[in-house]
């Protein structure tokens, strides 16, 4: 049996996208920007694709929309173009992000660190949560952009976003949100609270891969980081991914109307999976269910270090994360795990089950089994459990049966 | 970079099939109890290294006859990724039958070698030859328990970089004698910094006493200095000017802090037998000890390679006599 609890990293695309993205490869292949018929095939396409897009996030039509390569452009361009435009200009000379953001917010950050720019990394409590309040203690008037996450692609923990834009409102100051966790998780929308700026990715949820997305509320425009053809309104240069738009804008259309699967079934299935694997001895998940999205457990087994689990899991065809150690080129710890405070020897050992709305309990029924028998077996061969005294302080909530 | 870098798989996939196989089944994993070591008429050692906070913790049992002070039974503990489980079950494998001292001598490098499947083919990724790392270290910590003396007594060298076992002294020289610049150069003599690459600058997985970019630094100051004091030929007249015991003191010195650790390496090493004055030259007499003695390149490179060094750092007049 083969199971895919990594969704928080990538989902499948869901055949139906790939059915509507299918003909624009290989029959209305044409440049959009040419003026002939080839062209004009394209149009609609892109056309109803956009249209899903803005219905999604309830963007008003005056706003902008701008599809780009993938999130990580997205969130590149938000903060480098408020470097060009505020920072190296001397208008301002402050941002401020979470210490828990997504790299491609968090290494932009220290980029911009090195070329002057001053950071605040706002901490995370020991529920995995920003505090708006934080927000608020660090705006200056030399501050540039606001730039927190909606939820946590590790934890799945959503941030206080209501209140840091209403925050940032107050003061003026731009806000930008990384929504990659949120869409198809749980409601977005533009226009409930103060976003000026939001990201989005449709590989996320059943869309394709190499396409992103940047939310512009009007008059919060940015400078360009590609410079060229004009395409997207000048803002993003570059042939237009036409398969890429058709397929983001099927799966967002999907993706709305799945979300009350996603936060009653999928949360009802994630919960019971969570029931039973905090019934293993020593296990404890960091951020409250209520506080999080429906589809995410993070999760630390004493004494098994993050890879070890997921390389019996992987034996037995089951896809999970861990963001520890060993599976990871840079050997740290959990970033999440170290920011929220966790005890030292758990920062190694989480693991992340993400589901989606392809997941079926049968599967979760089976990655019970096998991660029953993976504990065994590795604390097993743990030189630290065995004497690990039981409740050991954590700085999480332990749960014994 | 180059294709290879750029399309990268997971790092399982570089894992060799023994790394595999002994993830899977460990084959010296558990404890040994003291009843059990008794049973044997054996003393038991207990040794952790490292910490669950750094990702890798080890724990290794033996087993060792006090009258022989060989290891009759070789058991490890470990919480660690796939590399660290397997690095710690080949290190205790190699523990077995052998002496505490012949034990000590077994590095990462050679738990490393014992997990490949094919001779030249690494058995792990660079990244994680870290993990291997532990193990040579647990070895140390139980040999030091069993003979009651200081972990520190087992190293008396500097390692700069624990993955590829590289010293401080051989960096330096390295460094000096084939004028090097940058840390891919040093990479490419020493393999230093090829693996974790902590030691390269601060801020990798381990902080470090000394990193590799402060050595380049500080040659490169050294050139500097140099550059400034050129001409000023003190070293010879000064070698000349010396008492034989001094002659001898300067000697040892030159070899303890650039030579020694180049044959230690290879399992070798030397002594200063005598130094005599003939005509204008200066002729050390030395023997090699330990794999140098039968060694083909210790009457060719290895012995121009101490020549041309104690040239350099003492006087262009000596030569150098193995017996």
């Amino acid at each position: 049996m083969k199971v895919y609890l990594d969704n928080n990293a990538t989902t499948i695309v869901d055949p139906q996208v790939f059915a509507e993205m299918e003909p624009y490869f290989v029959q209305k292949y044409g440049n959009p920007n040419s003026l002939h018929i080839f062209a004009s095939d394209t149009h609609p396409g892109i056309k109803a694709g956009m249209e899903r897009i803005y219905a999604g996030i309830n963007s008003p039509r005056e706003d902008s929309v701008i599809i780009t390569s993938c999130a990580t452009e997205s969130n590149n361009w938000v903060l480098k173009s408020i470097y060009f435009d505020q920072i190296l200009t001397g208008k301002k000379n402050h941002i401020i992000v979470s210490e828990v953001e997504h790299p491609s917010v968090i290494a932009t950050a220290r980029f911009l660190e090195n070329m002057g720019c001053k950071v605040t990394y706002l901490p995370i409590n020991s529920e995995g949560l920003i505090e708006a309040q934080s927000v608020e203690e660090s705006i200056t008037d030399k501050t540039a952009l606001v730039s927190v996450m909606w939820a946590n692609n590790e934890t799945g923990a959503i941030f206080p976003v209501e209140e840091i834009g209403a925050i940032c409102k107050k003061h003026n100051v731009p806000f930008h949100t990384d929504a990659v966790q949120a869409i198809g998780k749980i409601p977005v929308d533009v226009q409930s609270f103060n976003v000026d700026y939001l990201t989005f990715s449709a590989h996320k949820f059943h869309g394709p891969k190499g396409v992103g997305a940047l939310y512009m509320k009007k008059g919060k425009e940015l400078m360009p980081l590609l410079h060229g053809g004009s395409q997207m309104g000048g803002y993003r240069s570059g042939t237009l991914n036409v398969p890429g738009i058709v397929g983001m804008g099927k799966a967002m259309e999907q993706a709305i109307d799945a979300l009350d699967y996603e936060m009653s079934e999928i949360r009802k299935m994630r919960d019971h999976f969570e029931d039973e694997l905090l019934k293993i001895e020593d296990t404890f998940v960091v951020t409250p269910r209520e506080k999080r999205t429906p589809n995410t457990i993070l999760i630390s087994f004493r004494g098994i270090e993050g890879e070890s689990m997921l390389w019996d899991l992987s034996r037995a065809g089951i896809g999970a994360s861990t963001g520890s150690a060993c599976a990871s080129e840079d050997l740290e710890a959990n970033s999440v795990m170290e920011a929220i405070g966790a005890a030292e020897d758990l920062a190694h050992t989480a693991i992340r089950f993400s589901l989606s709305r392809y997941t079926t309990q049968d599967e979760l029924d089976y990655t019970l089994k096998v991660v029953k028998a993976a504990v065994i077996r590795l604390r097993g061969i743990s030189s630290s459990y065995a004497y690990a005294p039981a409740g050991h302080e954590s700085g999480l909530d332990a749960h014994h049966h | 970079m180059g294709i290879d870098s750029l399309v990268g798989g997971t790092i399982w996939d570089e894992y060799s099939n023994k790394v595999t196989d002994l993830m899977n089944n460990p084959q010296n994993m558990g404890e040994i109890t003291e009843e059990e070591a008794k049973a044997m008429g054996a003393r038991l050692i207990v040794a952790d290294f490292g910490a669950e906070s750094c990702g890798d913790a080890v724990r290794l049992y033996w087993a060792v006859d006090p009258e022989t002070d060989r290891i009759l039974l070789s058991k490890f503990k470990s919480f660690g990724c796939g590399t660290a489980i397997a690095s710690s079950d080949t290190m205790a494998e190699l523990c077995k039958g052998k002496t505490v001292d012949e034990a000590v001598k077994i590095t990462n490098i050679d738990v490393e070698k014992a997990m490949r499947d094919e001779p030249d083919t690494p058995a792990v990724p660079p990244q994680k030859m870290h993990c291997s790392v532990m193990a040579y270290d647990v070895i140390k910590k139980a040999a030091a328990q069993y003979k009651g003396v200081d972990i520190d007594s087992f190293e008396q060298e500097v390692i700069v970089c624990e993955c590829a076992r590289v010293t401080l002294s051989t960096l330096k020289e390295v460094i000096r004698l084939n004028e090097l610049t940058t840390v891919e150069q040093i990479t490419d003599y020493t393999k230093a910094g090829a693996f974790c690459k902590s030691c390269i600058k601060p801020g990798g997985h381990e902080e470090k006493d000394v990193y590799l970019v402060d050595l380049l630094e500080e040659y490169e100051k050294e050139k500097m200095a140099a550059g400034a004091t050129l001409g000023n030929e003190g070293a010879t007249a000064d070698f000349a000017k010396m008492t034989i015991v001094q002659r001898i003191k300067a000697v040892d010195k030159v070899v303890d802090e650039n030579i020694r650790q180049m044959l230690v390496m290879d399992g070798g090493d030397m002594e200063i037998l005598d130094i005599k004055e003939n005509g204008v030259n200066f002729d050390i007499y030395i023997r090699y000890l330990g794999a140098c003695s039968g060694c083909a390149s210790s009457s060719t490179g290895t012995l121009f390679a101490i020549e041309n060094i104690l040239k350099e750092k003492l006087d262009e007049n000596i030569r150098v006599l193995p017996i």
